[in-house]
């Protein structure tokens, strides 16, 4: 039997990996600071406390590794004729269908790290503000030839609202 | 048109002005904001001498105000366009394309019809709510301007005289009455309003009273309110498209033309089931933002089969009940312990309808031409339940089409097939100068 989230024909592009390396050094940033803090603080009570919350975590850092990794395996994409389907998550599982001619713009963001990291954003965005469809952790030349030809297709198959 | 108008029309390359009591109005406001910052202060220590001389004060200085925006406000309608320039110290230019009008209202508030002038709205996809508001014009000019507008937005010659309308329906006051008092939030007022004073009269502790006051300012206005907004509901239909008329103080009269309806909702409160009553309202792309909720109403009260005779004008060839709907899996019941019987979706060629709710049943039609995106979502419960749901993505509105909890393989299934009937139904759909021929197949329309 086939999977309600598997690629339409072809199989899905995925996003780049260094997606999950910039997602996962912020997150070792920001929970490293936090175990410190958090060490010290127990520290105060008893140095097995502090151990404690030291190794507790530790795994954490150690599991929100695993799930960064796998969560950005998730995202992927495909150009179908006449949509673009957009699937992404572990847990909660989505699957966007967005058909060319209701696009109403589509945008590239990127921000000081991403671009540090050569990576950028598409966001495609429809009349109904519920679509939702970005793509994340994409090359920025991707990125820019995904947008063109986007907007392309959008202009061939557009339709009043 | 009359002399006057056309001297009017022909001063500064065409552009007109907006009527030239307008200020009164405007400066009307301004004196009541001044009269109700004054009440809330006037608790304070501030004098009453002061008060009222702040509150003269307001008066001139708002006609001033009204006297200069309307000085600085001109619009010209064009062949395939509005125009609109507004702005005392920052001008600003505004272009509307006909061609993608979604609606044109016209409002009458209180203090306006005392003077016999109207509001005239016209709404486009996207933007706030009512993107060129056109303050105030008179009731005459309001009316033929709607004429001229609609007329070259549907492709016709400016000067078509105003199409004649059918009467489709007409909500009764007593009937209007019922159903807002048959509401649970009133009800329940009601009883703990009861419930309150029987406990005051026991206990003897009067100032549990206080907590009546609360109860009373929250649903009694609503209530009242929405009597007053829905008086003498009128639902007529015209090449133009729908007119609605309602409103007892400030009335409204919105015409939406053909193929603007994005996506319909008929809901059934529990309360109203045993009369076979619901209410029908509308996602239409201009309606969004403040007022959108009030202006969405197609139908606050009707007989079912009224309303589905309605839907049945509004969205030509569309029969809501005749779509066969099937229901879900019993393993819905984990997820949706108290509804889950109630959940169904169905297809035809035209639309794609969903049903919710145990208590207030909600049918939500959809068009497959008007459809804006499709979403598979499957959460993790879902997955070991085997089961998914499938969002339906229209314009902002109250329509909100779901499917939740389908067995996971038809749920995939029902996305591709909806992903194929919307790109068909949409090579298939009306032109958006409806008056105009159809140009075939894969109407090359241009992009917003």
């Amino acid at each position: 039997m086939s999977e309600p989230f598997d690629p339409p024909g072809e199989p899905w592009v995925r996003v780049s990996p260094k997606l999950a390396t910039l997602r996962r050094l912020l997150n070792i940033g920001a929970g490293a600071v936090l175990l410190v803090g958090l060490t010290v603080l127990a520290a105060m009570a008893s140095t097995w406390a502090a151990v404690a919350v030291a190794v507790l975590g530790v795994a954490a850092l150690g599991w929100g590794w695993v799930i960064v990794g796998r969560s950005v395996r998730s995202w992927g994409y495909a150009e179908r004729a006449e949509d673009l389907l957009v699937t992404r998550g572990v847990l909660n599982r989505q699957l966007v269908v967005v058909p060319y001619g209701r696009m109403q713009f589509v945008d590239v963001t990127a921000g000081p790290l991403d671009r540090r990291f050569g990576l950028a954003t598409v966001q495609l965005h429809t009349a109904a503000a519920a679509s939702d469809a970005q793509i994340p952790g994409l090359v920025p030349a991707e990125a820019a030839r995904l947008r063109d030809r986007l907007a392309a297709r959008g202009e061939a198959g557009a339709a009043g609202v | 048109m009359s002399e006057a108008d056309q001297k009017q029309r022909d001063d500064r390359d065409g552009f007109r002005r907006l009527h030239p009591l307008t200020p009164f109005i405007r400066g009307w406001k301004i004196f009541a904001a001044a009269v109700a910052i004054a009440l809330q202060q006037a608790y304070g220590d501030i004098g009453t001498g002061w008060l009222l001389s702040a509150i003269g004060a307001s008066i001139p200085i708002g006609i001033a105000y009204g006297w200069l925006s309307w000085r600085n406000t001109h619009y010209r309608v064009g062949d395939d366009d509005l125009r609109l320039e507004t702005g005392v110290l920052r001008k600003r230019s505004r272009r509307v394309r006909l061609d993608r009008l979604q609606a044109v209202d016209v409002v009458r508030p209180l203090v306006a019809r005392a003077l016999g002038l109207a509001e005239l709205r016209l709404e486009v996809a996207g933007g706030g709510s009512s993107e060129a508001p056109l303050a105030y014009l008179s009731e005459d000019a309001a009316q033929r301007l709607r004429a001229e507008l609609l007329a070259r937005a549907a492709g016709l010659h400016h000067a078509t005289p105003e199409a004649p309308e059918a009467v489709l329906l007409e909500v009764p006051l007593g009937r209007l009455v019922e159903a807002t008092l048959r509401s649970v939030a009133l009800i329940g007022m009601l009883v703990s309003l009861v419930f309150l004073i029987v406990v005051t009269v026991v206990t003897g502790e009067w100032s549990l009273l206080g907590f009546a006051v609360p109860f009373g300012l929250a649903v009694v206005p609503i209530s009242v309110g929405t009597v007053v907004r829905h008086f003498g509901f009128t639902v007529a239909e015209s090449p133009d498209g729908l007119r609605i008329r309602h409103g007892l103080l400030e009335t409204r009269s919105q015409t939406v033309p053909p193929g603007r309806v994005q996506a319909v909702r008929v809901v059934e409160p529990w309360l109203w089931r045993s009369q076979g009553w619901c209410r029908v309202e509308v996602d239409v792309a201009g309606y969004v933002g403040e007022g959108q909720a009030a202006a969405s109403v197609l139908c606050p009260v009707a007989p079912r089969a009224e309303a589905l005779a309605l839907l049945a004008r509004v969205l030509p060839g569309v029969d809501v009940d005749a779509v066969p709907l099937t229901g879900v899996p019993a393993s819905a019941f984990w997820l949706d312990p108290i509804g889950w019987r109630s959940l169904g979706v169905g297809a035809d060629d035209r639309v794609l309808v969903t049903r919710t709710g145990r208590f207030t049943r909600v049918t939500d039609v959809v068009l497959h031409e008007k459809l804006q995106s499709v979403r598979l979502r499957q959460g993790l419960v879902q997955r070991r339940l085997g089961l998914a749901s499938v969002h339906l993505d229209t314009t902002p509105g109250p329509v909100n089409a779901s499917a939740a909890h389908r067995p996971a393989a038809e749920a995939r299934a029902m996305v591709d097939a909806e992903v194929e009937r919307a790109r068909v139904s949409r090579s298939l759909a009306r032109p958006d100068r409806w008056m105009s021929p159809p140009t075939g197949p894969a109407t090359p329309t241009v992009t917003r």
